[in-house]
């Protein structure tokens, strides 16, 4: 592979002018903090945070085969779907395990639109269009083509509302619309990465600053701010939503990661269906579940876990939570191990560190 | 900002001279770089710090960091409420968010560190 100077999004300069420290991830120059992340986080829980996630990667799929091509690339049930819905799915392997996590936005009649991560668009795509057949289905890369803005929180939809005309109390959870967004044509989905209410909001390249700045001033007085990928990852781990390259990849399967839930071994066949159906029947070895450390030390990715003196496991994602205020993690367990209230270790760099299993998601919003 | 009367290491710990006990703690640049600190491990009292060596970590929600001793001598002393309120070192990094007081045998390593006009410069660069 050769160097290639990261790429911007259509709000790179309106983040570097908030003052937003800039990291490269996944090919992309992206906002980390903007000012702290305990207060970004804590903005999305009680009032709103704004993201820029226009570094996700976009798939257009169409045409009279894109639901059968969809339903055998994907283990949750595309079938299911009516135009205006989403659906949290997941690209499977034939061993059941991880191309990419996505979700599946059906546009209307034989179209969708798969958002993936910005890390596996390249990937994902040449997968896809390993499998496109001769004739019915058409597969883009409309990556280009939009730029995304994430608005999570409690007091998202009243912000959003300001610049819509949509009725955005009746766009329910995991449903999607096509509005205008200060005139500009956009998609409005009712989805997030932050175990909150909110919209992503799939804009116009050239609104999306205009967007931005609007979106912030009308949410300024009710505690909104910007919010980078430090926030976002904090956020997405309290909710236990997976991190792809962390949590899942090619060697764990969707049952592994404890992600049945979008596996639907009743809908026909599909990639990996094999290995996810034997799993099912045969249990698993083992299971990401998650953990609360004793005291405050971090346990971070990678970190081993210990079961009476021996090697178990690893992290595959610890934080601070800021809602909770202790220590959070998720790691790989084996079977014996996943029920709350089963203690533990975990090497915290050579210091042995006490560890408890309890329920996921560690944050769920109140309704 | 950088307190005149305090000395500064490279590492971005800062080192306030007292007879012979040294106050160390790390410095706003420091702080401001690591962000949102959670987490302190102090080191023990009565245990030798050794200039260059690592005395404890300090974690923002972000990263572990090494604190490193800029002096060598014992630790006499921690200052143990950051255990609950680590993030009293973001708020006040030069003076309530002190890590440590360590008893030096020779202000040689002390004299050997930059004055705040140095560190000042080291950050700018």
């Amino acid at each position: 592979m050769t160097e290639r100077e990261p790429r911007r999004t259509p709000l790179h300069d309106v983040h570097v002018a908030a003052g937003a420290r800039m990291v490269e991830f996944a090919g992309w120059l992206m906002p980390v903090q903007y000012s702290s992340v305990l207060q970004e986080h804590h903005a999305v829980r009680t009032a709103a945070g704004l993201f820029d996630v226009s570094h996700m990667g976009e798939a257009s799929v169409r045409g009279p085969g894109a639901r059968d091509l969809l339903q055998r690339l994907t283990c949750n049930d595309v079938g299911r779907l009516t135009p205006g819905r989403a659906q949290y799915n997941a690209l499977t392997t034939p061993d059941g395990t991880f191309v990419d996590d996505l979700i599946v936005y059906m546009l209307g009649d034989n179209e969708y639109l798969a958002v993936l991560n910005a890390g596996n668009t390249t990937k994902d795509l040449a997968w896809i269009r390993r499998h496109v057949p001769e004739v019915g289905v058409e597969l883009v890369d409309v990556s280009d083509r939009y730029a995304l803005i994430a608005i999570q929180g409690p007091r998202s939809t009243e912000i959003l509302q300001s610049l819509t005309e949509l009725e955005l109390a009746k766009l329910r959870y995991f449903r999607l619309a096509q509005a205008e967004v200060l005139d500009a044509p956009c998609i409005i989905a009712r989805t997030g990465y932050t175990g909150e209410d909110g919209f992503e909001i799939f804009a116009p390249p050239s609104s999306a600053p205009r967007i931005w700045t609007t979106l912030l001033r009308e949410g300024e007085t009710l505690g909104a701010r910007p919010a980078g990928l430090a926030a976002r990852d904090t956020l997405r781990l309290e909710a236990k939503m997976t991190l792809y390259g962390n949590d899942i990849d090619e060697t764990t399967t969707v049952l592994e990661a404890d992600l049945g839930w979008i596996v639907k071994l009743a809908k026909g066949e599909f990639m990996g269906k094999d290995v996810l159906e034997r799993q099912s029947r045969e249990g698993l070895s083992r299971k990401l579940v998650g953990f609360e450390m004793a005291g405050r030390a971090i346990a971070r990715s990678g970190y081993d876990v210990i079961l009476g003196g021996e090697v178990v496991g690893q992290v595959t994602s610890g934080s601070h939570s800021p809602t909770l205020g202790r220590s959070i993690g998720l790691a790989y367990l084996p079977v014996g191990m996943w029920e709350p209230g089963t203690t533990f270790e975990i090497d915290i760099r050579g210091r042995r560190e006490a560890a408890t299993v309890v329920a996921t998601p560690f944050y769920k919003r109140p309704r | 900002m950088y307190p005149t009367e305090y000395r500064y290491s490279k590492e971005h710990e800062w080192v306030a001279m007292e007879g012979e006990v040294a106050t160390i703690g790390v410095t706003d640049f420091a702080q401001g770089e690591l962000g949102d600190i959670v987490y302190v491990e102090l080191p023990e009292v009565g245990s030798q710090a050794k200039s260059g060596e690592s005395l404890g970590t300090v974690e923002s929600v972000k990263a572990v960091s090494e604190i490193y001793a800029p002096l060598s001598g014992e630790v006499v002393e921690v200052n143990s409420a950051l255990t609950d309120a680590p993030e009293t070192i973001n708020s006040d990094p030069h003076k309530e968010g002190w890590i440590c007081r360590i008893k030096i045998a020779s202000t040689a390593e002390f004299d050997a560190l930059m004055d705040a006009d140095g560190y000042a410069k080291l950050i700018q660069s």
